[in-house]
């Protein structure tokens, strides 16, 4: 998109095991403007974390170029351009909140000032508390300060809320959307599609190592978000069923037909005002790593 | 702005009990039982020291050097926490990270050093102000290639397999250092002694002492063990954190 921006382009890493070589990445292509906020969103094992790992300039790739504002990774981390929130690690012991953030700030050239980052994480009731001694979730909330008081343009977060209560989570996206609200670049990780939906502009499907789809979170919701209904209805022809508002196609078998739908809400209503005598009505969502199987098959990427 | 990042470790490596009371309270206490004990003995094995004196520098040499490789504990803890990864994402540069942990190191075994010091001198030991300098200054040079050793450790080592390693390496270049007893100064003891650093760090203490020099085999000694172990230890920090 933007040369400003960041762009992995043919990325590729695959990992030894004993079970034989493991192929993490296969060769993704993704461009994210600067400003923008974009999901990678995938099941586990999808690659999210080993293409982030690449983006921080802490795993190699076996081939590919990755540009972080027209930067090398590492070149962009020296210049404290990057803030990043890994997937694991814990908190060095023996320091208070307020002494590991501003450690970490101290690194930085321009960071931001500690007590906006301890306000704005929600920490300033454990500011003084060991690091040793906190929960899961103010754990999670002390490593996103160490990520956001860098004032990074871009800002990597893999698979943030994982340890979150829901009242957690909420409190930090609406923190997220207020840094990304100041023109930075965000790129987050997850496997929840709500989440995705709701705080990305963009989302990024992975599956398998590969880009499954890349556009705005409506399309892949339709994609992915994807639910079939299930009924017994003799006497409908399925050409009828397909042109029913919600349905994207329409199969039968016998008396049982099954609509798979883009909006089942819609679907379902429409159905029952046209066909009231429908009967056994069950709605089934795909889930997410079924929904991935599917859409790698269908673009036959599955070798 | 990595006088901050020092700061904090050295915050943080006071705040652990654990190092405070293996790498201070140890030797102190074992000096204080082992010395106290001897406390009219004028001439140990032959050595022409005092039991006191003797016993401060050996464990002054013991202390100084568990201070060191400690720095390695702390590396292993870090990686296990994944830590050092957090670490490689912001701007501190690697020789800057070195040079935190080396100084951490080096303001430890001093706190060691000096704790030893005061409890010798409450034991009877007095020595004239010069002396003291230059055998604190010759200990730090000697203390050089253990700085490299806790690196390599650190990095090299887990946290589970750290203790043990640590634990069995300071006792056995302690012992054949001769720390514990005088080296005869002749014989398989002599001849393997004289060519690990921990000599040359008790020897370090024995020339402000009066006792035997520190002549050019010294220097090469510890120049080598230095050379050596500081090449591995940039190995072992590269391959572990994958930098160049």
């Amino acid at each position: 998109m933007t040369a400003a921006g960041v762009a992995l382009s043919g990325l590729t890493k695959t990992f030894r095991s004993p079970e034989g070589p493991v192929h993490a990445v296969r060769g993704i292509d993704v461009s994210i403007a600067a400003g923008e906020t974009v999901a990678l969103l995938g099941p586990n094992g999808a690659g999210k974390s080993t293409t982030i790992d690449m983006l921080l300039g802490l795993t190699r790739p076996d081939a590919g170029q990755i540009s972080v504002f027209g930067r090398a990774p590492s070149d962009a981390v020296a210049d404290g351009a990057v803030g990043a929130m890994l997937q694991t690690g814990e908190l060095i012991r023996d320091l208070d909140v307020r002494e590991l953030i501003a450690m970490v700030a101290s690194l930085y050239p321009s960071p931001l000032d500690v007590e906006e980052a301890i306000e704005v994480c929600g920490l300033r009731a454990v500011a003084h508390r060991r690091t040793q001694k906190l929960s899961g979730g103010q754990t999670q909330r002390v490593r996103f300060a160490i990520a956001l008081v860098s004032d990074p343009e871009l800002l990597v977060l893999d698979e943030p809320t994982v340890a979150m209560d829901v009242e957690s989570r909420r409190a930090f996206w609406e923190t997220m959307r207020a840094f990304a609200a100041r023109g930075k670049t965000v790129l987050f990780a997850t496997h929840y599609l709500e989440e995705a939906d709701a705080y990305a502009d963009r989302v990024v499907l992975m599956a398998h190592g590969r880009i499954a789809a890349d556009g705005p979170p409506t399309e892949i919701k339709g994609l992915v978000g994807s639910r079939t209904i299930r009924a017994t209805l003799p006497d409908v022809s399925r050409d009828a069923l397909a042109a029913l508002p919600g349905v994207t196609s329409a199969e039968r078998r016998g008396e049982a037909v099954a609509l798979a739908c883009s909006d089942s809400d819609a679907a379902i209503r429409a159905l029952l005002a046209a066909h009231p005598d429908a009967r056994d009505i069950e709605i089934a969502g795909a889930g997410l790593e079924q929904a991935f199987v599917q859409l790698t098959v269908d673009e036959g990427l599955h070798a | 702005m990595s006088t901050a990042y020092l700061r904090y470790e050295l915050l943080r490596t006071l705040r652990n009990r654990r190092f405070l009371f293996l790498s201070l309270g140890f030797p102190l206490v074992f000096y204080l039982l082992v010395a106290g004990s001897a406390r009219g003995v004028k001439d140990l094995g032959d050595s022409g020291l005092s039991a006191p004196l003797y016993y401060m520098v050996g464990l002054v040499s013991f202390g100084a050097m568990s201070a060191m490789l400690s720095s390695g504990a702390r590396i292993a803890a870090e990686r296990q926490a994944g830590w050092h990864r957090q670490i490689r994402i912001t701007p501190l540069p690697p020789r800057a990270y070195l040079r935190a942990k080396v100084l951490t190191a080096y303001l430890m075994a001093l706190l060691t050093m000096a704790v030893l010091f005061a409890a010798g001198g409450a034991m009877g030991v007095s020595l004239p102000a010069g002396r003291w300098l230059e055998m604190t200054g010759l200990l730090l040079v000697g203390l050089i290639p253990f700085a490299a050793l806790g690196i390599l450790m650190g990095h090299l080592l887990s946290v589970d397999a750290i203790g043990p390693a640590m634990g069995g390496g300071v006792a056995l270049l302690a012992f054949l250092g001769g720390t514990w007893f005088p080296i005869p100064d002749h014989g398989f003891l002599h001849v393997v002694g004289q060519l690990l650093p921990s000599y040359w760090l008790v020897q370090a203490g024995h020339v402000a002492l009066g006792g035997a020099a520190w002549g050019r085999q010294g220097w090469l000694t510890v120049g080598i063990w230095t050379f050596l172990l500081a090449r591995l230890a940039m190995i072992a920090f590269r391959r572990d954190t994958g930098r160049l």
